[in-house]
């Protein structure tokens, strides 16, 4: 098979790349350029791309650098502030995935004449008894990166490769020392790639849109605090919010983005648990679903129980059936089947009402 | 793997070939005469010699005097030395065109200077430079150098370096006037560049010569600041141990490229200008700007609906070397600012790819060029159009 791997210089995607290699594929490495700027969290700087080209050399296969970098601006980081500006917390790496990773990166192999894309992620793909492929959680459950390719469809896993899905962590970083390679040791990658943790995220955003002071009330709109910029609220902060220590812990309950007055509505904890919650933008890696479920929110979150009914053109409502912790808006929403091991689908969570 | 010859490198504007000679004569001053030109001792004096005569064979092939020759370790040095030192030397601003090499373009807008737009064929308009360089002097800042590159090294555009000279020194005759001619050097009699000019930089890997060591002529009592300060070597204009067998190695190099320079350059651009003709039979290849205004090594075309990424991988993968804009220090193909220059939309930046030859490229190489490419362009819109269908 022909193989083009996604070669980010970290650890995960150089042993990728070797054991397909050592199965016999014909593989080519592929570094993509996505973020032209300043960049101090370990990624798509010069010297990831320093060691994906050392690794690939010791390997023994073919490297080359891709610059998507105008695509990710388009597809991620606009996105990314304009979700801020609205009040609403994104999840970047997921719409990477799902048009750089899954979408242009796929398209420009299949128009090289590659018959898969590989990644290093920590995802497994199965197949169902019908024969149908699905995505599976990877073996190393602490690392199990499902939730973030949640938009790959079966038809696209026919084309993909997750060569580490079923080692864990210590056998991935193992197997690197093993071959001497430069990235056995280097640490994983955490934060957003594009915004540098010197200056961090309040910094890159106040560089590219006005951040506004928002007043803090409570559910009966009387101020109770002020935050210097709305665009940093995110739904069940319970810090930062100006309020006098003293009292009862204050959560973030709403936020109001959109007027000229934006306001940041606080509760209590109570005041955060829902019935139910809409999912819009929802894509399923195979067929369409209702029925029970388990939804994971948040990349590392523990799934929950649910009863998923559709709602209309890619919405479903999930119902917790007991109370449970309202969703931020803008946040991906994965469903899980029953004995949590493969994805059914996923969509974005939309703003609830209080 | 080499370039071997089996493969077809059209990248010699990036790198040309050293010539045998070149080798065979930078090897002794490797091998048996090592010792450094600056010592006292006899064998000092041996490869002193030999630097000093290297630098006379350069300054005859430029028309200048020996004395005005400046080794560098570089092309982008020289453009550097050029550009800030002279900034640093008097200072004001640097004005330049909008499609120098990043080596002049970034130190100009380093010190905080200006650029000149270019016609839709890269080529400075004299008429815009004027009106600049009058703006310039009218809102009462001083220019310390004006830089004009001889041949543009993405495109191949051909600057009149004679009709920059005349407005530059009509309207701003304090200024020093540079050239960045490292592109020139196989096509276009450097002399009638250099006698026009204060500041020419030349880089030796482009015509033939060892990567690594580049010239500044400095003339006409031009006087730029040092970027290397220390031992004073080079007049205390580039302070550092001479590179002897560099400075041989560009020498016989550049002694070669005068002296078969038309013949050359009379072959390629009919080699060129044979693939240009075929390239352009193909349905939407756009040749970038007008053949006549360009080097003969170089040929340009744009693709509006492929990625130059894609057809670079193809042509790779086939044992075609070729390049599109010039490569960052990742490795990615960076957009072009010299196409942005000339006013080409992004779909056409997008699909950009140059073809340079130089004097190893033979008519194998143009027929396998052209076979090649019209094979990746045909195999690659037939796989877009089949995913499209299945999509």
């Amino acid at each position: 098979m022909r193989v083009m791997i996604g070669m980010s210089g970290g650890v995960d995607s150089s042993v990728a790349a070797a054991l397909l290699h050592e199965q016999g594929h014909d593989v080519v490495g592929v570094t993509m350029r996505l973020w032209g700027g300043e960049s101090d969290t370990g990624c798509c700087s010069v010297s990831d791309v320093d060691d994906a080209r050392r690794v690939a050399q010791q390997i023994g296969i073919e490297h080359v650098v891709f610059n998507f970098s105008d695509e990710f601006d388009e597809h991620v980081v606009q996105p990314y502030v304009e979700a801020h500006q609205q009040g609403i917390t994104p999840n970047p790496c997921i719409e990477c995935n799902r048009h750089l990773k899954f979408e242009r990166l796929a398209e420009r192999a299949d128009e090289l004449g590659f018959d898969a894309v590989a990644t290093g992620h920590h995802a497994r793909i199965g197949s169902h008894e019908s024969g149908r492929l699905r995505l599976e959680r990877g073996a190393d459950l602490a690392k199990d990166q499902s939730y973030v390719l949640h938009m790959v469809t079966a038809e696209g896993l026919a084309h993909t490769s997750f060569p580490i899905g079923h080692m864990t962590k210590g056998e991935v970083r193992a197997h690197a020392a093993r071959l001497g390679l430069r990235t056995a040791g280097k640490p994983d990658s955490q934060d957003v790639c594009f915004i540098s943790r010197a200056d961090g995220r309040e910094t890159f955003l106040g560089n590219r849109i006005p951040l506004r002071t928002a007043r803090v009330v409570d559910r009966e709109g009387t101020q109770v605090g002020e935050v210097p910029s709305v665009e940093m609220v995110t739904l069940g902060q319970r810090r930062g919010l100006g309020v006098p220590g003293g009292g009862p812990v204050r959560y973030v309950i709403g936020v109001d983005a959109s007027s000229d007055q934006p306001t940041v509505i606080v509760g209590d904890a109570d005041d955060l648990l829902v019935r139910s919650q809409i999912v819009h933008s929802m894509t399923w890696v195979d067929e369409t679903f209702e029925g029970d479920a388990l939804a994971q929110t948040s990349a590392h979150g523990d799934p929950r129980p649910c009863h998923v009914t559709s709602i209309g053109d890619r919405q479903v409502q999930i119902d917790w059936g007991l109370r449970s912790t309202r969703i931020a808006p803008g946040q991906s929403v994965v469903l899980y089947d029953s004995t949590n091991t493969w994805v059914i689908g996923g969509g974005i969570a939309q703003h609830s009402p209080l | 793997m080499g370039v071997d010859v089996t493969s077809t490198y059209l990248d010699h504007a990036a790198t040309t070939s050293m010539h045998p000679e070149v080798v065979d004569a930078m090897r002794p001053w490797q091998e048996t005469h090592f010792a450094n030109p600056s010592g006292s001792h006899r064998a000092a004096r041996v490869t002193r010699q030999a630097v000093d005569e290297a630098r006379e064979v350069i300054a005859a092939s430029l028309g200048v005097n020996a004395g005005d020759v400046v080794f560098t370790g570089g092309g982008t040095e020289s453009d550097n030395y050029a550009i800030s030192g002279s900034v640093r030397s008097r200072g004001g601003i640097a004005v330049c065109s909008s499609i120098e090499h990043h080596a002049v373009l970034d130190p100009v807008l380093h010190h905080g200077g200006v650029t000149v737009s270019v016609t839709r064929d890269g080529q400075v308009d004299i008429d815009t430079l004027r009106q600049v360089l009058d703006g310039v002097i009218s809102s009462g800042q001083h220019i310390a150098v004006v830089s004009v590159m001889a041949v543009n090294n993405e495109v191949g555009s051909i600057n009149d370096i004679a009709a920059v000279a005349a407005v530059v020194r009509e309207v701003a005759p304090e200024a020093w006037l540079h050239t960045d001619a490292v592109q020139a050097a196989c096509w276009v009699e450097l002399s009638q560049i250099a006698r026009h000019v204060d500041l020419l930089s030349l880089s030796a890997h482009k015509f033939g010569g060892p990567k690594g060591v580049g010239l500044t002529v400095v003339s006409n009592g031009a006087t730029p600041e040092p970027l290397l300060l220390g031992g004073g070597q080079e007049r205390g204009r580039r302070s550092g141990t001479i590179d002897v067998a560099g400075a041989v190695g560009a020498a016989t190099a550049l002694e070669k490229t005068t002296s078969e320079r038309d013949v050359m350059s009379q072959r390629v651009l009919s080699l060129r200008n044979e693939l240009l003709d075929a390239l352009v039979q193909i349905e939407g290849v756009v040749e970038t700007v007008s053949r006549e205004h360009t080097v003969p090594g170089i040929a340009h075309i744009c693709l509006s609906d492929l990625d130059s990424e894609a057809l670079l991988f193809m042509l790779d993968e086939a044992d075609v070397y070729a390049s599109a804009a010039s490569a960052c220090a990742s490795g990615a193909m960076e957009s072009s600012h010299v196409l942005s220059a000339i006013g080409l939309s992004a779909e056409l930046r997008r699909g950009a790819l140059r073809l340079s030859l130089g004097h190893s490229t033979s008519s194998r190489d143009i027929d396998r060029a052209i076979t090649e490419i019209t094979r990746c362009i045909s195999l690659l819109r037939e796989r877009r159009a089949a995913r499209k269908q299945r999509v």
